[in-house]
């Protein structure tokens, strides 16, 4: 199957190492199959937290009960967001394809540390298994949601501990993998790749991974606080042992917002990549596109205050905390900018990849839009923990993140399985895809606006016809997820022979066959330019 | 929605409009540009793809004019919120209070009130007290919204400007019943609300039954009501006394709900389930209530059961 009949190494699927079997993949250090490793998992994990969001959806299509009681609801949510944010989205996009093909797109035979590459992935399986287990075992469902908000959180009797156990050690996975990064990106570029030589989605990486290691600790010792808390009654946040039960929410936003951006810039560092090689032309704007990465990263820090504008600060820290999220929105319409401005005068080609990236800029801008709705302080007050934040990050997230994730898993599959999927089946799942995801997420807007809560089981009767047009969005979108993913694994196991570049891509993972050899390059890329320059391909088109 | 029916919600309102009547021409304008862009240049039409791959001017361009936009729209929401943290000083104080599941509204620190009363066109100061863990107080039609802390002074403020109804609700999120956290605003004339003050405060002499004050201290009553609505527990109206099924384990039987009962239900709740009900969502009470206080209680529902209540 592989097309690399000219190279002396077999693709990394073929290679035999120490190992046989199932353990070639365990206990392999090769990050191309840890990042396939990741994507499994991540795929399996996906579909459980969806089918959960499934299951919220079918019981919020009218008021009262309709299939399940409050404490499940409560469960459901909670276990949702703890999967779908700890263990789909902040990990996904840097764990799946940073790890295949950061090595490759700056020219390198592997990351810096291959064996603490392997270690993150067992502590990233350990802690996600730990999160779905709190579900089932000891004193029930965490019901705190996935902000675990004290003193809730300390009072609870459900499984509370394991689940901040569980986003613990994934936080560890995390650190790890940012850590492992930026070692690579500093030391491992090919010869003559200068900074300012190197592709746009490594850029991503590394401004995601500094936030990755220096912001995550901060989560791990607040849940750590916690769990002390519940165990041996330390008053850190609970008043009527002397603590404040808002320092919790501080410290756990200055985590979980630059959070947001680890999940958001290897996303837009994909798009990146996709919009030049289905323009046929070089991304407009390099310079600025780098800048707006590592401004995003930089002043990512000191916005988390937006999330507790209602909690009680003091007046000053809330007009200066939406001073500086409206700052941080400049940097992402920059980049908005400068993609459709790289599609401009190109040679456009809309396969599924530009399809979803497409997709992806329409979404995020409202989700970006909705954002500023919320950093601004008058209209925070009416929206801020409804609906309408809920939907906002579900465009931002799912929108954002996950149309991303598709269109990486589009552009990518024929390089990481040397076989192509279905166009026409593409096409159809991507038009239940958007369709579903606007019509399950955007009537939340509406009925936010209304003053519906979030994370509420019930609700009254004038927020329905929203629901009803949302739980109907959220059959399709699932429809469209299962026939995306079948196209995709069929594709991979029994599509048609992909060629080393179907897409005329000129970045260095589209120069090795596929899928890749096992080493990845018989000799290192020698790197004389820029990169994205077409100019000798778009000649003999 | 209503519209401007707190002297806030013009101010809200305001921002909304900017904020969307922008973000609606940005989204469609990038949107169809977008369209035309790949329609235009698509591979289809054979056009050797231009390689241009920059222009300072542009990346100026949409930088400042974002940077102002967003800045406007930073002080009109700047703008819409300040005067929600300048009370004026003669606003009428009530203290409100949220507690897992229901809120209390307490006038001149002595009269208590599930309903929040209010007479029209004068301002009031709400301040936020929380028994438990966080709350939020959020009436949507007035555009107004704190989080209810324990252990913090937390207060929003308002003037009503029509007569009517409007909800309260919960938005941050207390546990079981968060969704069933509800409570009503009633907007009335000055004259009205003077008549009802005058009857509340009239009710507030007559002492509580010292039963009813160990349910409610307790917190009970946040899923045992008493006038017969079902909440998460049976209710105590018509409880004490009657039969009932319960399962008890894997079989069922019926019981008389007397003082036995009422003990083995409150120090093991999981023990005995009214059929309809569901196991797992009440903790024991052993260590907080004694025996004798459930005899007090007991005294109490006997009352419940008359139609004279």
């Amino acid at each position: 199957m592989s097309i690399s009949g000219s190279e002396t190494q077999v693709s990394y699927l073929e290679y035999q190492g120490k190992h046989k079997g199932i353990w070639s993949w365990l206990l392999s250090t090769d990050h191309k199959r840890i990042g396939l490793l990741y994507l499994y998992a991540i795929i399996i994990f996906f579909f459980v937290a969806a089918f959960l969001g499934l299951l919220m959806r079918i019981e919020l299509i009218a008021p009262g009960r309709t299939i399940m009681e409050p404490q499940t609801y409560n469960g459901l949510f909670t276990i949702h967001g703890i999967i779908m944010i700890f263990v789909i989205v902040i990990p996904g996009l840097a764990a799946v394809f940073g790890n295949f093909f950061l090595p490759i797109l700056i020219g390198a035979r592997d990351v810096a540390f291959p064996k603490l590459n392997l270690f993150s992935w067992y502590l990233y399986m350990i802690g996600a298994i730990l999160g779905v287990l709190s579900q089932f075992i000891g004193g029930g469902a965490p019901d705190t949601g996935w902000t675990f908000y004290v003193p809730y959180s300390v009072e609870s009797s459900t499984n509370v501990i394991y689940a901040l156990t569980a986003a613990f050690i994934l936080g560890f996975s995390s650190i790890l993998t940012g850590l492992n990064f930026i070692v690579t990106i500093h030391r491992m570029r090919a010869p003559g790749m200068g900074w300012m030589r190197m592709p746009l989605f490594p850029w991503a990486l590394y401004a995601t991974a500094w936030i990755q290691v220096l912001a995550t600790p901060i989560v791990g010792i607040t849940l750590l606080m916690v769990i002390a808390e519940r165990v041996l009654n330390i008053g850190f946040f609970d008043p009527a042992l002397g603590g404040d039960p808002v320092l919790f929410q501080h410290l756990f936003w200055i985590y979980s917002h630059p959070a947001v951006y680890i999940m958001i810039l290897p996303a837009m560092g994909i798009v990146t990549e996709i919009f030049p090689t289905f323009s046929q032309k070089p991304v407009f704007g390099y310079g600025a596109i780098v800048l707006s990465s590592l401004a995003i990263a930089f002043v990512g820090y000191f916005v988390w205050g937006h999330h507790m504008f209602t909690s009680g600060m003091s007046y000053n820290a809330r007009w200066f905390f939406s001073f500086l999220t409206f700052i941080v929105a400049v940097p992402s319409a920059i980049k908005v900018f400068n993609w459709i401005s790289t599609m401009y005068g190109g040679s456009i080609d809309l396969k599924p990849p530009l399809l979803y990236a497409i997709s992806f800029i329409f979404l995020f801008m409202i989700g970006g839009f909705t954002g500023l709705v919320l950093g601004s302080l008058a209209t925070n007050v009416q929206t801020h923990d409804t609906a309408f934040v809920m939907a906002h990050f579900h465009y931002i997230i799912f929108g954002g993140m996950g149309f991303a994730f598709f269109a990486a898993i589009h552009y990518w599959a024929p390089k990481m399985f040397g076989r192509m999927y279905n166009f026409r089946l593409a096409y159809i799942a991507w038009g239940f895809n958007f369709i579903g995801f606007n019509m399950l997420y955007f009537p939340l807007f509406i009925v936010g606006l209304q003053g519906m809560p979030r994370r509420a089981y019930d609700y009254l009767p004038q927020f329905q016809s929203g629901h009803v047009l949302s739980t109907i969005g959220s059959f399709i979108l699932f429809a469209g997820l299962l026939l995306m993913v079948y196209n995709l694994i069929r594709g991979a196991r029994k599509g048609a022979v992909a060629p080393a570049n179907p897409w005329k891509g000129v970045t260095l993972e589209w120069k090795i066959p596929s899928p890749p050899p096992h080493e990845n390059f018989d000799d290192l890329p020698e790197i004389t330019s820029k990169p994205y320059l077409f100019g000798n391909i778009s000649d003999n088109k | 929605m209503f519209t401007g029916a707190s002297n806030l919600a013009d101010g809200v309102d305001k921002a909304f409009l900017f904020i969307f009547i922008i973000a609606f021409i940005f989204i469609i304008g990038i949107s169809a540009f977008m369209i035309w862009t790949l329609i235009h240049f698509s591979r289809k039409k054979g056009k050797a793809p231009m390689q241009f791959s920059g222009s300072m001017k542009l990346e100026v361009v949409w930088t400042v004019i974002p940077t102002i936009l967003v800045l406007l729209m930073f002080w009109i929401g700047w703008k819409g919120f300040a005067p929600m943290r300048r009370v004026p000083p003669d606003a009428m104080r009530v203290t409100a209070i949220g507690r897992m599941w229901e809120w209390e509204f307490v006038y001149q620190d002595s009269m208590r009130s599930k309903e929040l009363v209010l007479p029209i066109n004068k301002p009031v100061k709400l301040d936020l007290v929380s028994e438990d863990i966080n709350h939020s107080l959020f009436i949507p039609a007035f555009r107004v919204k704190e989080d209810v802390i324990p252990g913090y002074d937390n207060w929003l403020w308002f003037t009503p400007n029509y007569i009517g109804d409007y909800e309260i609700l919960c938005t941050e999120y207390c546990g079981l019943l968060h969704s069933a956290m509800i409570a009503k605003t009633r907007i009335v004339e000055q004259e009205e609300f003077d008549k009802w003050l005058a009857d509340l405060r009239t009710a507030s002499f007559i002492p509580d039954p010292e039963g009813l004050v160990l349910l409610r201290g307790t917190g009970c009553l946040a899923c045992h009501s008493l006038d017969g609505a079902k909440l998460v527990g049976p209710s105590f109206r018509g409880f004490y006394g009657s039969q009932r099924i319960v399962t008890s384990g894997n079989t069922q039987k019926t019981i008389t709900a007397d003082d036995e009962y009422l003990i083995s239900s409150i120090y093991n709740p999981d023990e005995q389930i009214v059929e309809g009900y569901s196991r797992g969502l009440m903790q024991s009470y052993r260590g907080l209530l004694n025996e004798s206080d459930i005899s007090i209680i007991a005294e109490y529902l006997k009352t419940l059961n008359g139609e004279n209540q």
